[in-house]
């Protein structure tokens, strides 16, 4: 039994008892409660310690916008969720939760000192202070700050839950199942539509669920709820979702949801998965939002115990439990002498009403007053007591513009109201314009930006008739012509007429108070605060909100964000809408990584590429490396060796005898037409007019801008065919951009490009020895050295399969790659390596193929290019076409930038101590003995360990590098500065002998 | 996810299609002729229009064909779409 459980009421199951754990300690709640409405219902305000100060919180509010009661709910040590708001976090059996941000308990913590200090924390301090010495900010200050504020701990063990998504179209989606949304959605049910209706809540209702007084067509209002919801369930062409957040508004009305489901369960099934997030193309969107009730700021207001008002009618009425035994009400509007009545007759002393307004009159503080309640218009508040409970409150009456202070009065609870402001959150992220109501003192959704509709309380409507009206007609607008036509049913309220005047800003003092005045709660913002902000110029609301911090919690502003912006506008001395509002972006509220993950998680992240020899290398066991979504053979490590002795064998091996590799994830890309060699010319480098059929040469492609873009070994395989081929990574971007110019520049170039790259399987045959290996299984063709020189192509058979063979070698030594249908790879592949046995054929890497070709200062693009290197500084020139008009890029070669002979040029480097391996990235400088900053004239771009040339190699980028070759040069690592000797990229066999072999 | 109209295929998702930026850059039929300056013109400088821009797409997951749009910046709202090579309509 607990102290503060009504007798009767609420929305909870009384037959249901359940038993959970807060803090360590054991309650007792009901089915159908929240954690924090069983936490009141036992008595505990006290959840948690505020950001920064560590001050003692209470619950404040019964939805999503509580900005205090944020805790972590253990189910294992996996499923572990910090800075869920215990006002949604559903009570289930066994329940395990904790209080966050103090240490070592709740009562007592030790972070309480920062409040004692906040003189010295004040908005924007880590900007002036914790500043010397440079050295002590990261390895103590950045450490203990982050320590000493925050929110909870996430947990260290990967999510093991699923995930599902789902996508859907209809109608009307309308979201927000309140009085609003539940109009609109019968509305549109009823002219045919397809609806979705969700709502981030367990049961669709909104304000209708705690307001006992209220009458729909003559019958209570939980009960037209309730028969709404039949209604709707009962049509199949609507779908209802309950909590389910609608966190996201996307162009072209597509919405984000995340429906929640199995969080509420004690035993979730093992294979439900525990959230589901929808993408939902609606015709038309209703939002039917709600309205968000505004705090009010007075000194001392955040003890644990001052809350919202309406959130306590909410505890009383959906949840049965009382949130005091003496409550004082501070209200600017007549809607909390209802709470007030409603506490009343709970058993809850209401023993005071201060009415900001000057006057509280009409049938609700009339009703007040006939029931003995204390209306005192006129008021203001000055000032709180209590610690970890409030105990009293200090009012004051504000006579002809002064304030003085009056009475004193003890209470264990606040009730405060300054009116609602409209939750326009998802209007805004639609870009909808919004406009600023005088009258509410808060912004309303203007000109929509989607096909949407705002209906109810987030359009400034409260009135309950008003407000049913209003979603219905939201639908209509939403349905309309779309052949729904039918009218809104009836729906007829008897209404309390209520006057409310919305209050924004701080509460009018006698004097200034030391006690702090809370703006935004959960990240301990202060009016002060937002003083300093607009004293050290900050005039922006965007530069204001981001010095303080106001609104960038978790709960993104949502009790703070209009009082924020009415105190910097009287701060400022301005109109509260010219200080305008910051930018609302999703999510609305947090969403779970894992929900929009979905299944792109572990193996199924990205698609992965195999080559069809791919099973024959892992057999072979062979250490693979992601090459764009490509699984490459990185190396083939026999027993007892690491990466560095099997790459030292592989290379040996190739330029001894001979190696076979898989290159087939090259891009291969067939330019086909009478326009080939044409279109060949206009966006490659080189001169391809005179390639004869059966030739290949070294491409380069340039983008317009000068700088190389891609490379690889063009072959002719018929006069209006090229066989082009591309680096891994660039053959997507390759392809593209002959499309780009294919079709919008040169549109009447007859020229068609094929993707081949997963057609041909390559196998690459490289070494003295190759030709030897390959001869006996290759047929139709002469490869000897006169018949098939360097850079030839031939077809053929090889094993009876249909073959392209090229000459060619990114080895430097005699090559081969041959080139079969893909479906062939293995059979072939495994019938050269046996062929290739008496040669002593070794399998190799990327790695061992990355060695080689550096051996031979041959670039990779990508590695030793970056984008801003032209074919000059690559020592490319030669590549270039003589006497064409113009490619792509060629203009920008003559840019003045472009010849200067400082830029970075590829040279090679060789470390004079003839051991140490350079680190690839290394900068270089030309002076030795340089503190930084250091004058840096380029970096290493590729270095390897080369076991054929006994001592490690390397390629890097250098200033004016050419002229710089026998110079010696230096990179500064933190064990040490090195000193390197700059050398043609040429390192093995210069004269270029091997490959003619 | 915009939904984008391809004039081939319809409205798609945009997940489909890349970005082809801003359309109706007429690559210099000599760019010779073109000092330094036209010529980073013609490299580097955009409109960056906030409101109507014309602008390219290419439905890559789709038919792969290159194509014109008019979308308002501000909105996101597509106006038009028309064939690589015409002129935009009147917006």
């Amino acid at each position: 039994m607990t102290d503060f459980r009504s007798a009767t009421g609420g929305r909870i199951d009384r037959s249901k008892p359940l038993r959970f754990e807060f803090d360590g300690t054991a309650f007792e709640g009901f089915a159908g409660d929240t954690l924090a409405s069983a936490l009141l219902a036992n008595g505990v305000h006290l959840v948690g310690r505020s950001f920064k100060y560590h001050r003692p919180r209470g619950i404040f509010a019964a939805g999503t916008e509580e900005p205090n009661a944020l805790v972590t709910v253990i189910r294992d040590a996996a499923r572990t969720t910090p800075n869920l708001r215990a006002t949604q976090v559903e009570l289930y059996e066994g329940l395990i939760a904790e209080s966050q941000n103090r240490w070592p308990s709740l009562k007592h913590d030790v972070g309480r000192i920062n409040d004692a200090l906040s003189a010295f924390f004040p908005a924007g301090f880590y900007y002036k202070t914790f500043m010397w010495p440079q050295k002590a900010w990261k390895a103590i200050y950045e450490p203990l700050i982050r320590r000493a504020a925050g929110l909870g701990r996430a947990p260290v063990q990967a999510d093991p839950d699923r995930y599902a998504q789902r996508y859907a179209h209809c109608d009307a989606l309308v979201v927000g199942a309140g009085p609003a949304g539940l109009a609109a959605a019968l509305t549109a049910a009823d002219r045919g539509a397809r609806v979705i209706l969700c709502d981030e809540s367990s049961e669709f209702g909104g304000t209708l669920l705690s307001d006992t007084a209220a009458a729909i067509d003559a019958r209570p209002a939980a009960e037209w709820v309730r028969e709404a919801i039949a209604a709707l369930a009962q049509n199949p062409r609507v779908t209802l979702l309950a909590r389910t957040t609608a966190f996201g508004y996307f162009p072209h009305n597509l919405i984000g949801l995340n429906e929640r489901l199995t969080d509420h369960l004690a035993s979730p099934p093992v294979h439900q998965p525990r959230e589901r997030l929808w993408q939902v193309r609606s015709r038309a969107v209703v939002l039917a939002t709600g309205a968000i009730e505004r705090p009010l700021i007075f000194p001392g207001n955040d003890r644990p115990g001052i809350m919202l008002a309406g959130a306590a009618q909410t505890y009383l009425n959906r949840y049965g439990a009382c949130v005091g035994a003496r409550a004082v009400i501070v209200t600017s509007g007549d809607e909390c002498y209802q709470t007030a009545l409603d506490l009343h007759a709970a058993g809850v002393v209401i023993a005071a009403i201060a009415d900001l307004r000057a006057e509280a009159a009409g049938p609700l503080p009339d009703a007040a007053r006939r029931a003995g309640i204390n209306v005192l218009p006129g008021s203001t508040v000055v000032g709180t007591e209590g610690d970890l409970r409030v105990k009293g409150i200090a009012l004051g009456a504000v006579r002809d513009g002064s304030v003085q202070r009056t009475e004193h009065i003890a209470c264990d609870v606040v009730l405060m109201s300054g009116g609602h402001t409209p939750s326009v959150h998802l209007f805004s992220q639609s870009r909808g314009k919004l406009q600023w109501s005088e009258d509410l003192r808060a912004f309303i959704p203007g000109q929509a930006a989607e096909r949407s509709q705002s209906a109810g309380a987030c359009r400034g409507i409260f009135a309950l008739d008003a407000v049913l009206a209003d979603g219905a007609a939201a639908a209509i607008n939403a349905t309309s012509g779309a052949g729904h036509d039918r009218p809104a049913r009836a729906m007829t309220v008897e209404t309390v007429p209520r006057r409310a005047i919305a209050y924004l800003g701080a509460l009018p003092q006698p004097h200034s108070s030391r006690d702090k005045s809370f703006v935004d709660w959960q990240h301990d913002v202060t009016t002060r605060d937002l003083e300093l902000a607009t004293r050290e110029g900050f005039q922006s609301i965007e530069h204001v909100k981001r010095y303080t911090t106001t609104g960038m919690a978790t709960d993104q502003g949502k009790t703070s964000n209009l009082n924020a912006m009415a105190i910097v506008a009287s701060n400022l001395g301005i109109a509260i809408p010219k200080v305008g509002l910051t930018t609302f972006r999703m999510p609305y509220t947090p969403v779970t990584f894992g929900s929009l993950a979905g299944t792109s998680r572990g193996d199924l992240f990205d698609p992965v590429r195999k080559t069809p020899m791919h099973a024959w290398a892992e057999a072979k066991g062979a250490v693979f490396e992601n090459v764009g979504l490509w699984k490459r053979a990185r190396y083939f490590p026999r027993p007892g060796e690491d990466m560095h002795a099997a790459v030292a064998r592989e290379c040996l091996a190739v330029r001894g005898s001979c190696g076979i590799f898989d290159a087939t994830t090259l891009g291969k890309i067939e330019v086909v037409g009478p326009d080939a060699a044409t279109f060949m010319n206009r966006l490659y480098i080189n001169n391809w007019s005179n390639l004869a059929v059966g030739r290949s040469r070294y491409g380069i492609l340039l983008r317009d801008d000068g700088f190389i873009y891609d490379d690889g070994v063009v072959a002719r395989t018929a006069s209006d065919r090229f066989h082009v081929t591309t680096t891994t990574g660039g053959a997507p971007r390759v392809l593209a951009l002959m499309e780009d110019y294919r079709q919008t520049e040169w549109p009447d170039l007859k020229v068609w490009l094929t993707s081949t790259t997963e057609q041909w399987a390559v196998i690459a045959v490289q070494g003295p020895e190759s030709r030897r290996a390959l001869e006996s299984l290759v047929e139709g063709m002469d490869i000897s050295a006169g018949a098939f020189p360097h850079m030839s192509v031939g077809r053929g058979t090889i094993c009876g399969v249909p073959m392209l063979l090229f000459r060619v070698s990114f080895t430097g030594e005699l090559g081969f790659e041959i080139n079969i249908p893909a479906d062939h790879g293995p059979t072939v592949w495994e019938a050269v390596y046996r062929a290739g046995a008496a040669q002593g054929i070794t399998e190799y890497g990327t790695e061992a193929m990355h060695v080689l070709r550096a051996e031979k200062g041959y670039i990779i693009v990508g590695q030793d290019t970056d984008g801003t290197v032209t074919a000059d500084d690559a020592g490319l020139s030669w590549a270039i076409g003589k006497n064409k008009a113009d490619f792509v890029g060629k203009r920008s070669m003559d840019r003045a930038s472009m010849k200067s002979s400082d830029r970075k040029q590829l040279v090679g480097l060789r470390t004079k101590d003839a051991r140490t391996v350079l680190e690839e990235g290394a900068q270089l400088t030309a002076k030795p003995g340089q503190k930084a900053p250091m004058e840096l004239i380029g970096h290493v771009t590729s270095s390897y360990a080369s076991s054929v040339l006994k001592c490690p190699i390397a390629l890097a980028m250098i200033a004016g590098g050419r002229a710089r070759i026998g110079h010696t040069l230096y990179v500064p690592m933190p064990e040490g500065e090195l000193a390197v000797e700059v050398t043609s990229p040429v390192f093995y066999d210069p004269q270029g002998a091997r490959i003619n072999g | 996810m915009l939904l984008i109209p391809c004039p081939y295929c319809g409205e798609r998702p945009e997940i489909e299609f890349t970005h082809g930026g801003q359309a109706h850059l007429v690559r210099p039929v000599q760019p010779a002729d073109l000092d330094d300056e036209q010529w980073a013109q013609f490299l580097y400088m955009r409109t960056n229009t906030k409101g109507v821009h014309a602008e390219r797409w290419r439905h890559a997951r789709g038919c792969g064909r290159f194509f014109n749009a008019l979308r308002d910046t501000t909105t996101d709202h597509f106006l038009a779409v028309y064939k690589s090579g015409e002129a935009p309509p009147a917006a």
